[in-house]
C-alpha cells in the first residue's frame, strides 16, 4: 500500500452566516447576500485546491463539545435537519453527510494507544454539529468526499489552554499517523474563527454589510498578528503565543482545532496562503491554507 | 386579572441518565425517584405553567424563548449519546413566551422567540420537561442562559417574567436545570464507580444545599461569584441559575426548601431541590447587592453614531401637545426657568401669602428634554426611563418656580404626586423625595393615574408660602 498523505491543511472557520449568505439550497432561510469577503476567501480556497486529489476530509468543529475525551462520528451516514441553537433564524441546513468510519477508526485506535481518552459515536439519532456541516459545505459543497469528524474536547474549560494543547498536540501526531497509514490522501480542517468576541445584538437585516465590524482595536491586532505568523511561516510562534491570544481575543482557538490542525502539519516553516478575512457578528475570521502539496520532500 | 405567581421552585440536574439509564447507579436512581416527587409535588401544586431556565441552552443575542407551541425531535447527548436517545414532544405555550419577550425588551433586554422545526431543544430542558410534567399536562416555557450575561440581566430577565405570571394571573413554577459543581471526569468511568468529582466539591455542594434547605435562596444567588470561582469549570463568565431563580421568588430568604435528593452525574454535584414560598421564618439577608430593576448594560455595539433612544430624548417636542405662554392673571407668577405650559395656565398663582403652583414635570425648560428620557417614543413604542432622574427634575423645577415667586424649596407645605406606574417607579420616586423634600416636610399624597399629557412619569402640585 503507497504511504498516505495529508495534501493541504486549512483553517476553515464556520460561522453559519456565510451558509446563509450564499443561499445554498439546503438551507431554509433566504439571504440578500453578506459576508462577501469571506464568501469569496472559500471560493479562492476551493479554487486553489481544485486540481489537488484526495480521498477524505478531517475536520474538528469546536460545536460538537465533548467533556469526556474526544470522539469521532462512527457511522458511515448522518442525515437530518440542523437547526443552529444560537442563530435558528439563519441556520436550519439539511445535511448528508458520509463518514469515512476505516478512517475515523484507525485515527481513534491510535489516539487510545497514545493514551489519549477516546470514543466511537454510533449512535444513529445523533445531530452533526452546526460548525462541521458549515465548514462542510463552504469547503466543499458538492458533498462528494467522506469525513471525519472530531470532537472538540473541552480540557481548555477543564484545565488550561496549556494542557489543552499538549492534548492537541499529540491528538495531532496521531491523527497524521493514521493518515499516513491509511494509505490515503486527505484534507485536514481545522473549523474555528480567530477573536471570538461577539456582537450581542443582531440588525434588522442580519445581512446589512452597514453594521459589521470588529468588536474592537484589540481584537483586531490579535488577529492580524496570528495572521502575520501564518503568512510568514511562523506556526511555532502561534502555538507559543496561542494561551495569550485564546485568553486575551476570548478567541475560538480554545476548542483545540487549530493547534491540532498545525501539529498534523508538523508545525510548517513554510508560509500559508490567506484566502481573505472578515468579521462575523464582530468576531473574526480567516480563510488560511497550508499548500502541503507544493512542499512535498521538503 | 391578578393574583399570580410562583407556587414552587425548583433546581434540577441536566445530564441524561436520569431518564434513560437510572437503573445502572444507586444515585442515579435516587435522582431518578426525586424527579419523580417532584413531578407530584408540580401536579399537587395546581400549576398552570412551568418555566425553565436552562443552563445547557447558551444564547449570545440576549435570551431566547421557545415559542414553537409543540416541539418535536430526538435528542442525543454529546458526550452520553451510548446512553440512547430521548424522543419528545413538548406543550409549550407560546403567548406566554411572546408576552415575555416584549416584557424584557420593556426593561432594556434583548431577546427573542424561537419558533422553528427541528430546533434542538437543549439536554437538560429535555430531561427536566421529560421528568417534571411526564403527560405534557402542564404548558412550559424554556428560556436559554445568554453567555455574557452578569447578574443584572439575568435578574432582570427574571423580574419581567415574574411581573407577567403576577399580571396574567398565572399559576407558575420555576425551574432551574443545572448542576451544581460542573466538574465531570474527563475519562470514561464504570457507572457503579461515580462520586463527586472532588472532596471540595463536595463541600461546596453542601453548602449550597445546607443554605437551600434553609430557605436561604437569595443568599446563594449573592455567592453566585464564589460559587463560579470554587466548584464551576469555567465555560461561562458566571454561575447565573440561582440569580435568576432568587429574583423569581423576590429574592427572598426566607423560602420553605427541601433537598429530595443530591448525587453524582459522572462527577458532576446533581440534585433535585424542592423550595416553597410558604415563609420558614428564618430569614434576614446575609449579603445586600443592589436591586435592578432595568437592563441598561452595553447593548447598542451596532450603532455608534446616536441611539434612537438618545434622539427622543434630545426631541421630545415631537412627541407631545403643543406648548403655550403662560397666563398672566392677578398674582400670577411665571418664569423662562421653568417647562413652558401645555395649555392655559401659569406656574403659579399667589394669593395673600401662599403660592399655588400647577402641575409641574421634569422636562427642561427651552429644551423640553426629559431627563431620565421620555416613557414612549413618537410612535408610542415603551422606552426605559429613570424615575429617579424624573423625579429630581420636577423638584428642580418647583425650586425654579419657587425661588421666582421669592420663595424656595425649603417653604413648600402640601405635595400631590401623581405617578403613571406605581408598581413600577414608587421605590425610586421615593427614595428621591427622601433625599429632598422629605428633609422639609410638607404633607404628601401620591397618586397612580393612567397618563400625563407629556410622555413623563411623574408631576408634582405644590403649595407653599411666601
Ligand atoms: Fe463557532
Amino acid at each position: 500500500m503507497a504511504k498516505g498523505e495529508i495534501v493541504a491543511g486549512c483553517l476553515a472557520p464556520h460561522p453559519p452566516h456565510i451558509v446563509y449568505a450564499e443561499n445554498p439550497p439546503q438551507n431554509e432561510p433566504v439571504a440578500e447576500g453578506g459576508w462577501e469577503q469571506l464568501r469569496w476567501g472559500y471560493e479562492r480556497l476551493r479554487e486553489s485546491l481544485k486540481d489537488v486529489e484526495y480521498d477524505a476530509i478531517v475536520v474538528l468543529s469546536p460545536h460538537w463539545q465533548t467533556y469526556i475525551g474526544t470522539h469521532f462520528l462512527g457511522l458511515d451516514n448522518f442525515q437530518s435537519l440542523s437547526v443552529d441553537p444560537i442563530f435558528p433564524n439563519l441556520f436550519r441546513y439539511h445535511y448528508d453527510l458520509n463518514v469515512d468510519v476505516e478512517l475515523a477508526k484507525q485515527i481513534h485506535d491510535k489516539a487510545h494507544d497514545a493514551g489519549l481518552t477516546v470514543k466511537m459515536m454510533t449512535n444513529p439519532d445523533f445531530r452533526v454539529d452546526y460548525g462541521t456541516i458549515t465548514t462542510g459545505h463552504m469547503f466543499r459543497p458538492e458533498w462528494d468526499k467522506p469525513l471525519v469528524v472530531i470532537s472538540s474536547n473541552r480540557s481548555r474549560d477543564y484545565y488550561s489552554v496549556e494542557v489543552m494543547q499538549e492534548m492537541m498536540m499529540e491528538l495531532g501526531r496521531v491523527t497524521r499517523e493514521a493518515i499516513l497509514d491509511s494509505g490515503k490522501k486527505v484534507v485536514v480542517l481545522a473549523s474555528n474563527s480567530l477573536s471570538h468576541r461577539h456582537f450581542t445584538t443582531e440588525s434588522k437585516i442580519p445581512e446589512d454589510m452597514s453594521k459589521e465590524h470588529i468588536t474592537s482595536h484589540a481584537m483586531h491586532l490579535w488577529d492580524m498578528r496570528m495572521i502575520d505568523y501564518m503568512k510568514s511561516g511562523q506556526c511555532q510562534r502561534l502555538i507559543d503565543e496561542m494561551p495569550e491570544f485564546t485568553e486575551q481575543a476570548i478567541a475560538e482557538t480554545d476548542g483545540g482545532a487549530f493547534t491540532w490542525l498545525l501539529s498534523t502539519l508538523e508545525v510548517p516553516d513554510y508560509p500559508a496562503i490567506l484566502h481573505g478575512y472578515g468579521t462575523i457578528i464582530g468576531t473574526g475570521n480567516a480563510i488560511v491554507e497550508w499548500p502541503v502539496y507544493q512542499h512535498k520532500g521538503e | 386579572m391578578s393574583g399570580g405567581e410562583i407556587v414552587e421552585s425548583f433546581v434540577v440536574p441536566v445530564h441524561p441518565h436520569t431518564v434513560l439509564a437510572p437503573q445502572q447507579n444507586e444515585g442515579w436512581s435516587k435522582l431518578r425517584a426525586a424527579y419523580d416527587d417532584a413531578a407530584e409535588i408540580i401536579s399537587n401544586s395546581g400549576a398552570d405553567l412551568l418555566i425553565i431556565y436552562s443552563t445547557t441552552w447558551p444564547s449570545i443575542i440576549g435570551h431566547q424563548m421557545i415559542s414553537d407551541p409543540n416541539p418535536e425531535w430526538v435528542m442525543v447527548d454529546h458526550d452520553f449519546h451510548d446512553l440512547g436517545s430521548i424522543n419528545y414532544s413538548f406543550n409549550i405555550d407560546a403567548e406566554f413566551a411572546a408576552q415575555w419577550n416584549a416584557e424584557n425588551h420593556s426593561r432594556g433586554l434583548q431577546s427573542r422567540c424561537v419558533n422553528y422545526r427541528g430546533f434542538p431543544i437543549d439536554v437538560g430542558s429535555v430531561v427536566a420537561l421529560t421528568l417534571l410534567n411526564p403527560d405534557n399536562k402542564i404548558p412550559a416555557v424554556i428560556v436559554s442562559s445568554n453567555v455574557y450575561a452578569d447578574r443584572s440581566e439575568t435578574t432582570v430577565l427574571a423580574k419581567a417574567c415574574r411581573d407577567l405570571v403576577k399580571k396574567t394571573g398565572r399559576k407558575a413554577v420555576a425551574i432551574t436545570a443545572m448542576s451544581l459543581s460542573n466538574r465531570m471526569f474527563t475519562e470514561h468511568i464504570e457507572a457503579k464507580n461515580d462520586k463527586i468529582h472532588s472532596l471540595k466539591d463536595d463541600e461546596w455542594n453542601r453548602k449550597i444545599l445546607e443554605f437551600l434547605t434553609e430557605g436561604r435562596l437569595e443568599d446563594v444567588g449573592q455567592l453566585s461569584r464564589t460559587i463560579q470561582q470554587q466548584i464551576r469549570v469555567q465555560k461561562v463568565v458566571n454561575f447565573k441559575p440561582m440569580w435568576w431563580l432568587s429574583a423569581m421568588n423576590e429574592n427572598r430568604n426566607d423560602l420553605t426548601g427541601k433537598v429530595l435528593a443530591y448525587e453524582a452525574i459522572h462527577g458532576a454535584g446533581c440534585a433535585v431541590v424542592h423550595l416553597n414560598p410558604t415563609p420558614s421564618g428564618v430569614g434576614d439577608k446575609e449579603y445586600d447587592e443592589d436591586e435592578v430593576e432595568v437592563f441598561s448594560g452595553e447593548r447598542g455595539v451596532l450603532d455608534n453614531i446616536v441611539s434612537s433612544e438618545e434622539e427622543t430624548i434630545s426631541s421630545p417636542a415631537d412627541n407631545g401637545p403643543e406648548l403655550w405662554d403662560p397666563t398672566n392673571a392677578e398674582g400670577s407668577v411665571n418664569t423662562d426657568a421653568a417647562p413652558k405650559p401645555v395649555g392655559a395656565y401659569p406656574h403659579a398663582r399667589r394669593v395673600g401669602d401662599l403660592l399655588y403652583l400647577s402641575g409641574v414635570g421634569p422636562r427642561q425648560p427651552g429644551t423640553n428634554a426629559i431627563p431620565g428620557g421620555p416613557i414612549h417614543d413618537g410612535n408610542g413604542k415603551s422606552l426605559n426611563y429613570d424615575i429617579k432622574a424624573q423625579t429630581q427634575a420636577v423638584i428642580d423645577n418647583i425650586s425654579r418656580i419657587l425661588e421666582e415667586a421669592g420663595s424656595s424649596i425649603d417653604n413648600v407645605l402640601d405635595v400631590t404626586s401623581f405617578l403613571i406606574d406605581m408598581d413600577r417607579d414608587f421605590k425610586g420616586y421615593n427614595e428621591v423625595w427622601a433625599d429632598t423634600l422629605g428633609k422639609v416636610g410638607p404633607t404628601r399624597t401620591t397618586l397612580a393615574i393612567r397618563a400625563l399629557p407629556t410622555p413623563i412619569a411623574v408631576e408634582m402640585k405644590v403649595i407653599a408660602k411666601i
